[in-house]
């Protein structure tokens, strides 16, 4: 794969470039928060984040999204038949995504798109961006990418990753679609200083992730007996169940299916849902399988950390981005959760 | 454009998108009239190939405006041209499917799910305990076993059905046929009833189970009911000799989509949409009792 050096100039005539084949998303500062935002005329992404508040995966599944329209118009001979909607399919190119957040597409695809089923909506969204991200020169301190299977400068998940070189971005292609971007961009081949700059880079940040969370037991650990393991009690003592977490995390991927009628005219749409809330799992009948909040936070971890780990042997479905750990009111801390989970020897 | 997924380089259908179908018959099976059938006709006839399905699978009906419920599929493959399902009033679909009328236009997305393994059943005696309204895959299943193509394949077949009163027994009319018929002994049982002319059993399922006494040698069992009907027939399956192995059981969860992908009813690892509702007793005591 290749790389080049631009200068910053360089880097931003090459975005004004892009816009001609791409819609542009980047990252934006929404109130007192950076989140991913479509940049609108020539308006440049905010380079100088620590990370987004949301994550970007809203890009590929939205917050709420039409999936079917219907009309129950009387008159009309095709009333309460739902009828597909024309979907957007324009490219998009998304710069600045953190690795992290790159690299949680991949683990989130195995569900929306296997061999058994596929989500048309998800593909679509998916195949629609294109990901230029920007390595973590500065990790936060709740980062913990390097401990799950990632890295500050993990181009696994990217079709291009950027190091900030000051002056200049060293950029490699991660992916073909990168390399033919990359190629047909401005920019000169790097140097062996240049090289050695970024590695150092990489080396720096790496270092800087205090961290260190071990999974390597999940795998073997016997699922009921992490299921009935006693510091669940402790672990979901102080959750308020307010669902923060599952807003927040880049692999979280459950969705609710709702109508919505207006007049005579509906939509058939999916969003988000969370499985911190009862509603989630609450029978016809009354009958809840995790109606206690026990059930649920444990459900959570166990889906990332265990459940997803025996299913896909993909690894933990957690990119360490450290967002829930950051913005959880009641300080509970995945980093330490999956520590118990790791290291639990039933009796 | 129209987004389809493409499997094998073929466009196929959007696994979300309901068949139109007509409600062509409601049938009010319940003296509480809480559970009805309803039988339903393609709108377009092509679609009843594509909605190949096997006993034991269920479906979304789809009633625009109101939203989607998941719901064991009654009749049979064997029985062309229409769909069965019987249902619960519970919630707000259902309330909403019960009002509806003969003529009307839903939906219905499937089929969905696992079914019960008939194919190793093959040759076998087959047992089918069921309760209350947990019958109707059930219906589907003996429907299935009973069709002249298939009877022989089948050793003997045993079905120990109850509800709470005469009144609250489903497929009244089938049940009276098939208890009649030779090929299949079925033992019809209520929990209680004041009806003089009642011929058939009274007592629990559990119980009525006990002193039929099915053999299991060379058998498998389908178990369908409430959970206090499973929690109490599941020891004296075992005390007859069924292997967890050959103890079959359906399970409901909530749901949405319906393929796997929406997350709520997950049971552990395996999802009761995608990888059930169908599962053996053995690898239900695998996994955590989230259902």
């Amino acid at each position: 794969m290749i790389e080049k050096i631009l200068s910053k100039k360089e880097f931003n005539d090459w975005l004004k470039e892009l816009r001609k084949s791409f819609e542009m998303i980047g990252p934006k500062t929404q109130g007192e928060q950076i989140d991913f935002a479509p940049l609108a005329g020539d308006s440049a992404p905010e380079l100088s984040f620590q990370n987004s508040r949301l994550s970007p995966k809203g890009f590929v599944q939205p917050a709420s999204e039409k999936m079917f329209q219907f009309t129950v118009n009387p008159e009309d001979p095709e009333a309460h038949i739902l009828k597909e909607i024309l979907q957007e399919t324009s490219s998009r190119l998304v710069v600045g995504i953190r690795p992290c957040d790159a690299r949680a597409f991949n683990l989130v695809q195995l569900n929306f798109v296997n061999p058994d089923i596929q989500d048309p909506w998800w593909r679509q969204g998916r195949e629609r961006l294109t990901l230029m991200g920007l390595g973590c020169s500065n990790p936060c301190s709740t980062c913990f990418c390097t401990s799950v299977g990632g890295g500050p400068f993990d181009g696994s998940g990217l079709d291009l990753l950027m190091f900030d070189l000051d002056q200049d971005y060293l950029i490699q292609a991660c992916s073909e679609n990168g390399e033919a971007l990359l190629k047909a961009g401005p920019g000169k081949t790097s140097t062996e200083e240049d090289q050695k700059k970024a590695a150092q880079l990489k080396t720096k940040a790496e270092e800087s992730i205090a961290a260190q969370v071990s999974t390597d037991h999940l795998k073997d650990q016997p699922l009921l007996g992490l299921f009935n393991a006693p510091f669940w009690d402790e672990v979901q003592f102080a959750c308020i169940n307010c669902g923060t977490c599952t807003y927040l995390c880049p692999t979280c991927w459950c969705f609710d299916i709702q109508d919505e009628v207006h007049g005579l005219e509906g939509i058939r749409m999916r969003n988000w849902d969370s499985c911190m809330y009862p509603l989630f799992t609450l029978h016809g009948s009354g009958h809840n399988p995790r109606g206690e909040k026990v059930q649920r936070v444990r459900q959570r971890f166990m889906h990332k950390l265990k459940y997803y780990v025996d299913k896909y042997e993909n690894g933990v479905a957690c990119v360490g981005c450290g967002r829930c750990v950051q913005f959880c009111p009641v300080n509970i801390d995945i980093r330490r959760v999956c520590q118990l989970m790791n290291d639990y020897k039933a009796n | 454009m129209i987004i389809r997924p493409i499997r094998g380089g073929v466009v196929v259908e959007n696994p979300y998108l309901p068949y139109p179908v007509r409600i062509d018959q409601v049938i009010t099976e319940t003296e509480d009239r809480n559970l009805k059938t309803f039988k339903f006709v393609f709108l377009n006839p092509e679609d009843e190939e594509k909605f190949a399905y096997h006993p034991g699978q269920f479906a979304e009906l789809s009633i625009a405006g109101k939203g989607e419920i998941p719901i064991g599929i009654a009749s049979s493959p064997t029985e062309k041209g229409f769909l069965l399902f019987t249902v619960n009033k519970t919630g707000l679909v259902t309330t909403f499917l019960h009002n509806m009328r003969e003529g009307e236009i839903m939906g219905v997305r499937g089929p969905l799910g696992n079914w019960y393994p008939l194919d190793q059943m093959e040759g076998k005696n087959i047992v089918i305990v069921a309760g209350g309204f947990a019958f109707t895959t059930l219906r589907s299943t003996i429907v299935y076993l009973l069709n002249p193509a298939n009877r022989s394949r089948f050793k003997d077949i045993t079905v120990i059905y109850g509800a709470r009163t005469p009144g609250m027994l489903i497929y009244k009319d089938e049940l009276a046929a098939w208890e009649a018929r030779d090929d299949i002994k079925v033992h019809i049982t209520v929990d209680g009833t004041d009806d003089p002319d009642w011929k058939y059993n009274i007592g629990f399922v559990p119980a009525i189970t006990e002193k039929k006494a099915p053999s299991s040698q060379d058998a498998f069992a389908l178990v369908c009911g409430p959970p206090i009907m499973i929690k109490f027939t599941q020891p004296v399956l075992e005390k007859l000799g069924f292997s967890s192995e050959r103890i079959i059981m359906s399970l409901e969860n909530r749901m949405k989509c319906g393929i796997g992908l929406c997350g709520r009813c997950s049971v552990g690892p395996e999802f009761v949409c995608k990888d059930g509702p169908v599962f053996t007793l053995a690898k239900l005591n695998t996994l955590p009792k989230e259902y």
